[in-house]
Order: C-alpha cells, then sequence, then structure tokens
C-alpha cells in the first residue's frame, strides 16, 4: 500500500489532536509516516504509532527553532524524496500552510489548503473544503504532482489504530535560504488551563455587546462551567478586551465545534466565516434581528448580563 | 539610498455580497461587486508608514494580478497613497491557482524590481494565506510573513509574529517578503486630495508575453489543482428563539440537556 506523509505538529514532543486527526485521515488513502522535527521529536513515536503510523522520520537541530519555517521544507523535502508518498499531509495552522505551500513548489505539485474532509478517489485523494464564509463545500484534487493538502482541526475523530510506529532518523541537508530569517526572541504564550480554541468541543464567545474586560469574567466563566474555550469577536479584541490570539473569525481562528455559543455577538460575514460550521449554534442577543439568529439552533433574545449567570448557575448545578 | 516596495493586492468579490461559482466552477465575478481584499489595505499602509519613517527615497508600487475590473484596486491603493501601480491582466489567466499566481506574480515583481514585497496575511476569497511564502520561495528570498508589527532600517526588516504557541521576533536581510496582518494598524482611509492625485498616477498594463510565460503555464488548463464540485450548504434550519423573560439562561440549559451537552 502506497505511504502518505503527515507533518507532525508538536511541542517538545507532545503531539497536538490535529496531527493524531489525521493519522485517521491518512489511514484512507494508504499508510501514514510521521515526520516529527525539532525538540522532543523523538518522544512523539508513542502516540503516532498508537494512531496508526507505520514509520515515524525524526529530525533535530537548532534550525528548526531559531529560524522562521525555511529549515522545516527542507526536512520535509528530504521526507519526500525518501518515502516517495502518494500524499503530504500537513495540519491547517499558519505555519503549516507556508511549510506545505513552499513544499508543494519545490517538489512541482500542486496544493490545496484548508480541507475539512477527505477521501480516497480514482485520481487520488479528494479534499472537501469548505468557502465562502462556509457557505459552499467544494471538492478538489491535486492534478499534478504529489498532492500536498493541509487540514483543519477537527476535521475528523481520532481513532486509535496501532501500527509499528518504528523511528527512524532522517537525513536533512539545510538550503542556502534555511537561515534567512531569523528568530530573535520568542515569548511564549501563557497557559490558561482552557482547551485550546481550535481543537475544543465546546465555544463560548463574547462580542461587542459584553462592553468591557472586565465582563469577559462572565463568558469565562459560563466556559469553565462547559470546560470549554473562550472565543472573541474582532470588535471585542479591537477594543482591548480580549487577546487576539482568541478570535474567532476570517482573520481570526476557525472553529468548528460540537456547540458554539455567541454571546453579544451581532453575527457579521467575517465572523461567520469562523464558527458557521459549529455543528450546533446558540446565541444570546439583546436584539431580535441580529443576523446570528439566522444560524442559531437555539437562541435567547435578552440581555446577556441577566442570561449568562443564570445558565452558568443552572450548567453548575446539574453537573452538580 | 532608495528603497523599492512592491504591495501585492488582490481584488476580490465583496465578502457582503452573494458569492458564487460560475459553470466552470471558477469564482464568478461578474454577478458580485469586486473591491480591494480588505486585508491588503493593511499592506499599503504599513508600506505608507515605512516610507514616512524611513530617511530614504521610498517608491511604493502596487501590482495585482486580475481581470479589467481590477484597476479599481489598484486606484483604491494609489488614492491611499501608493506612487505606481502594475496590472497584470490576460484572458488565459482566468481559472489560475495558487502556485500559477505566485508565478505571475513573481515575474512581475522581478521585472518590476524591488528591494521589499509586502502582502497581505490572506486574500478575502481564497484565504488560502500561502502567496506571501511561494513568493519568497519562488525569488529566493526570506519570508518574514504574518507579522503584527514592522520595520526596516539599514537594509534589515525586523517585526513581530503572533503565533499560537509564542510571540515571535523575527530578522532578515533585504530583498525579503513581508506580510502583514490585520493587528499591524488601522489602515488610512484616501483622502479627497488622495482621490484626485491617484488619477494623474501612473498605471502599467503587462499580459503574459510581457512576463515572458506561456499562456499553458496559467489559467485553468495550467492549474495544479482541479475543482470537481461546488454545493451551496443547504441554509440552516430554523432554530428556536425564545424571549427572555426572566427564565431564558435556565430554558438554554434545559436545551443544552437536551443536547446532552450538560
Ligand atoms: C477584513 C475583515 C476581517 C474581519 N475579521 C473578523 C474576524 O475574524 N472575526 C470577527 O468577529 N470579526 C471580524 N471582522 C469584523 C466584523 O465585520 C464585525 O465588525 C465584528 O464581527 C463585530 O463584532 P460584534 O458582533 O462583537 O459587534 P457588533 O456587530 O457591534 O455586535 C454586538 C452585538 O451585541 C449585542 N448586544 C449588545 N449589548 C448586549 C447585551 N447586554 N446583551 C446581549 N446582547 C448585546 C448587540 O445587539 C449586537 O448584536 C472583520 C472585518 C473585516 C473588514
Ligand atoms: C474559495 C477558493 C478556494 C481556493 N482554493 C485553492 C486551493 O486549494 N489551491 C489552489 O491552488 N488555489 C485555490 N484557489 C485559487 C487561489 O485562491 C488563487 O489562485 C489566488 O489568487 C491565490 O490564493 P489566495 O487568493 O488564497 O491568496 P492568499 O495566499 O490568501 O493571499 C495572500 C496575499 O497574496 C497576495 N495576492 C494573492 N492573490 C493575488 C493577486 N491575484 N494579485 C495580487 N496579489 C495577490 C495579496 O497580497 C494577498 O493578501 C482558491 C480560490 C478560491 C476563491
Amino acid at each position: 500500500m502506497a505511504e502518505v506523509l503527515v507533518y507532525v505538529d508538536h511541542v517538545d514532543g507532545a503531539v497536538r489532536k490535529p496531527t493524531l486527526e489525521l493519522l485517521t485521515l491518512a489511514r484512507r488513502i494508504g499508510e501514514p509516516v510521521a515526520v516529527a522535527l525539532g525538540a522532543g521529536a523523538e518522544s512523539t513515536a508513542a502516540a503516532l504509532a498508537e494512531h496508526g503510523a507505520t514509520r515515524v522520520l525524526t529530525h533535530d537541530a537548532a534550525e528548526y527553532a531559531d529560524y522562521l519555517v525555511v529549515p522545516k521544507v527542507d526536512a520535509l523535502q528530504a521526507a519526500v524524496a525518501a518515502v516517495s508518498p502518494a500524499a503530504v499531509l500537513v495540519p491547517s495552522s499558519a505555519e503549516g500552510k507556508e511549510i506545505a505551500a513552499r513544499l508543494a513548489l519545490r517538489i512541482g505539485s500542486g496544493i490545496i489548503t484548508d480541507a475539512v474532509d477527505l477521501e480516497a478517489g480514482d485520481e487520488g485523494p479528494v479534499a472537501t473544503q469548505s468557502v465562502f464564509a462556509a457557505s459552499f463545500s467544494t471538492k478538489s484534487r491535486v492534478s499534478k504532482g504529489t498532492p500536498v493538502i493541509t487540514v483543519k482541526p477537527n476535521s475528523a475523530a481520532v481513532e486509535a489504530a496501532p501500527a509499528a510506529g518504528a523511528v527512524e532518523a532522517l537525513a536533512v541537508t539545510f538550503s542556502a535560504q534555511a537561515t534567512g530569517t531569523k528568530v530573535t526572541g520568542r515569548t511564549p504564550r501563557e497557559s490558561t488551563g482552557r482547551p485550546e480554541l481550535t481543537e475544543a468541543a465546546i465555544v463560548v464567545s463574547g462580542g461587542r455587546g459584553v462592553n468591557g474586560a472586565e465582563n469577559f469574567g462572565l463568558i469565562e466563566a459560563l466556559a469553565d462551567s462547559l470546560g470549554a474555550a473562550v472565543g472573541a469577536s474582532r470588535a471585542a479584541v479591537d477594543a482591548g478586551w480580549y487577546p487576539h490570539t482568541n478570535q474567532v473569525g476570517q482573520t481570526g481562528k476557525s472553529v468548528s465545534p460540537q456547540l458554539y455559543i455567541a454571546n453579544g455577538i451581532s453575527g457579521a460575514i467575517q465572523h461567520r466565516a469562523g464558527m458557521q460550521t459549529s455543528k450546533t449554534i446558540v446565541a444570546v442577543n439583546k436584539d431580535a434581528e441580529a443576523p446570528i439568529f439566522d444560524l442559531v439552533d437555539y437562541g435567547v433574545v435578552g440581555d446577556l448580563f441577566d442570561v449568562v449567570p443564570q445558565l452558568t448557575e443552572e450548567v453548575k448545578t446539574r453537573k452538580g | 539610498m532608495s528603497l523599492r516596495i512592491v504591495v501585492t493586492v488582490k481584488y476580490v468579490p465583496d465578502a457582503t455580497g452573494d458569492r458564487h461559482f460560475a459553470d466552470d466552477l471558477t469564482v464568478d465575478r461578474d454577478d458580485v461587486d469586486g473591491l480591494l481584499s480588505e486585508l491588503d489595505e493593511y499592506a499599503v499602509e504599513q508600506a505608507l508608514q515605512i516610507s514616512e519613517n524611513s530617511d530614504d527615497d521610498v517608491e511604493i508600487t502596487v501590482l495585482t494580478v486580475g481581470p479589467e475590473d481590477a484597476k479599481d484596486a489598484l486606484r483604491k491603493a494609489l488614492s491611499m497613497g501608493a506612487d505606481k501601480a502594475i496590472h497584470v491582466e490576460d484572458d488565459d489567466l482566468h481559472g489560475t491557482d495558487v502556485i500559477g499566481t505566485s508565478l505571475v506574480l513573481a515575474k512581475a515583481i522581478e521585472k518590476a524590481g524591488y528591494d521589499l514585497v509586502i502582502s497581505g496575511l490572506a486574500s478575502t476569497d481564497g484565504t488560502m494565506g500561502v502567496v506571501p511564502a511561494l513568493l519568497a520561495e519562488r525569488l529566493g528570498v526570506p519570508q518574514v510573513t504574518l507579522l503584527s508589527e514592522v520595520s526596516v532600517e539599514d537594509g534589515t526588516v525586523k517585526g513581530r509574529r503572533d503565533g499560537d504557541a509564542a510571540s515571535e521576533q523575527l530578522e532578515a536581510s533585504l530583498p525579503a517578503v513581508v506580510s502583514v496582518t490585520d493587528q499591524s494598524g488601522e489602515a488610512r482611509y484616501p483622502s479627497f486630495k488622495g482621490i484626485m492625485a491617484a488619477k494623474k498616477k501612473p498605471v502599467q498594463s503587462w499580459d503574459l508575453s510581457d512576463l515572458d510565460l506561456e499562456a499553458g503555464e496559467v489559467g485553468l488548463e495550467g492549474a495544479w489543482t482541479a475543482v470537481d464540485s461546488a454545493t451551496q450548504r443547504p441554509a440552516r434550519t430554523a432554530g428556536t428563539i425564545v424571549k427572555d423573560e426572566g427564565e431564558g439562561g435556565k430554558q438554554l440549559a434545559e436545551f443544552l440537556a437536551g443536547q446532552k451537552f450538560i
């Protein structure tokens, strides 16, 4: 069976969930071979093997942390040369897309970004994309070269499928471009202890209606009662009430959770672009005419300062 | 010293309009109004700020690859303050995918001459967010992308890239390709004076032959990807909407419990 390369997104050896989802999708089109780079690369092997990786190609060098993107492209290109895969799958993070694009160009292949589903087809893998703020669904293929496809988080359920996961060292020679963009400083993001926004099963968001940074405590309390991640509209972010990393929408994160709860958010097209594929959508808004109500499975027309605390209390009571 | 900046700007269908596909599964650009992709306004803005903060002689060229109407996007950028414009237009470009688009842009950038390329973080239609990285690869220069802060001094570009796991400080020597996010600073509105001045600024038109490109390298036929189908998502069925009369939170909890979320 043909092998499929899966680029591993990990933090010091801890594999992030979107990569495990990719392994599930990769098994639909071939045998997954994982590529893990940088500090902790070898420690990813156990988790990758448990989810179907037959082999894990690893390489560590200071370049991966000290320079932007290109060293990783060099390594992935070396992996493509070594494996001759039927396809290359990369998580659709900002960096993942850049790595995938440069790789595609180098190996003479087309690229599809932000797939939300993947299946085997007669002429190679067929990717589903959700486009124009999720108002259309398209099916596309890479028609030249080895398909390079980036896949959004939450596109498949993670499935255990134990495989050998044999660790093999990948030989990498860095290109002249590898050291072009230096990372001169890095401030890690502080963990809030809440789930990752793009990976969370439930997202609770606040918008301009929250009316102040101090009031985001209400949104956080509801999120915590449900074990959810916190999101924000761009209006709330631009006002400085919540960090940009939590912005949901076209220029923020796109989320596709089981449940999305929008509080004090009108539902502008750019916000919808980031949350419209959520399975169940709920909104609290005092304006019955707000466009967000066109999307909801359940909506409450009311003041969020009344509705949200009551909901939080009720969730806590019911959860005991 | 002089600094030549090329800003890549895309002409896109208005996101608030009824965007859809034509019969050949390319974007229907006839039925929907087009405009300068809003995210590229941030790229123009940063070019203008780099120019304003520089002792060097800075020349800003805006470049678009797109149909006849794409001139509107160039006019908008010129009225914001860019100096001149290049429009790459050719019937054979219809249906070009991202690998082809980056080829055309790279050829035009090389022909125009540049020290710095500035792009937006993503277009508002294709939203791939990969053209800047592809341009860096094609031009063989550093990519300094997704910056929420950017500055240029003494032949070096510096910036801040806010990622999921960390915020990074980046640095590269010119020539380089930069992309900026919508966090980089509000884009200015064209002034009346700017709009009048833009009418007199030069707009060059190039076609594929001007860039030594063949029709088969671009367009729908030359594409490296193929779209097999495009289906409109069914409108969501109307949900339940209740008015809060004191029990709204409890009613919502009841709904969530019924859906097994609690
Ligand atoms: C290029 C571009 C990219 C963009 N990207 C994004 C993006 O990624 N994400 C994003 O969110 N936006 C984005 N936007 C902005 C978007 O167009 C909207 O401006 C934004 O989403 C509005 O945020 P909001 O819904 O919080 O605010 P508003 O539209 O002001 O809505 C606030 C809502 O809160 C309600 N409200 C007020 N008080 C209360 C209360 N006490 N209780 C209940 N309800 C209340 C109001 O009725 C109203 O409906 C982008 C715009 C552009 C041009
Ligand atoms: C819904 C949709 C999905 C698509 N999916 C794919 C796909 O999966 N694979 C594929 O190969 N193609 C795809 N395309 C085609 C692709 O979008 C175009 O080729 C496009 O011009 C380049 O990609 P982008 O618009 O996503 O740009 P991005 O990479 O998102 O744009 C980033 C920046 O590049 C610059 N830029 C981009 N295009 C131009 C231009 N024409 N002129 C000047 N500057 C420009 C701008 O500065 C912009 O801010 C898709 C198009 C659409 C409409």
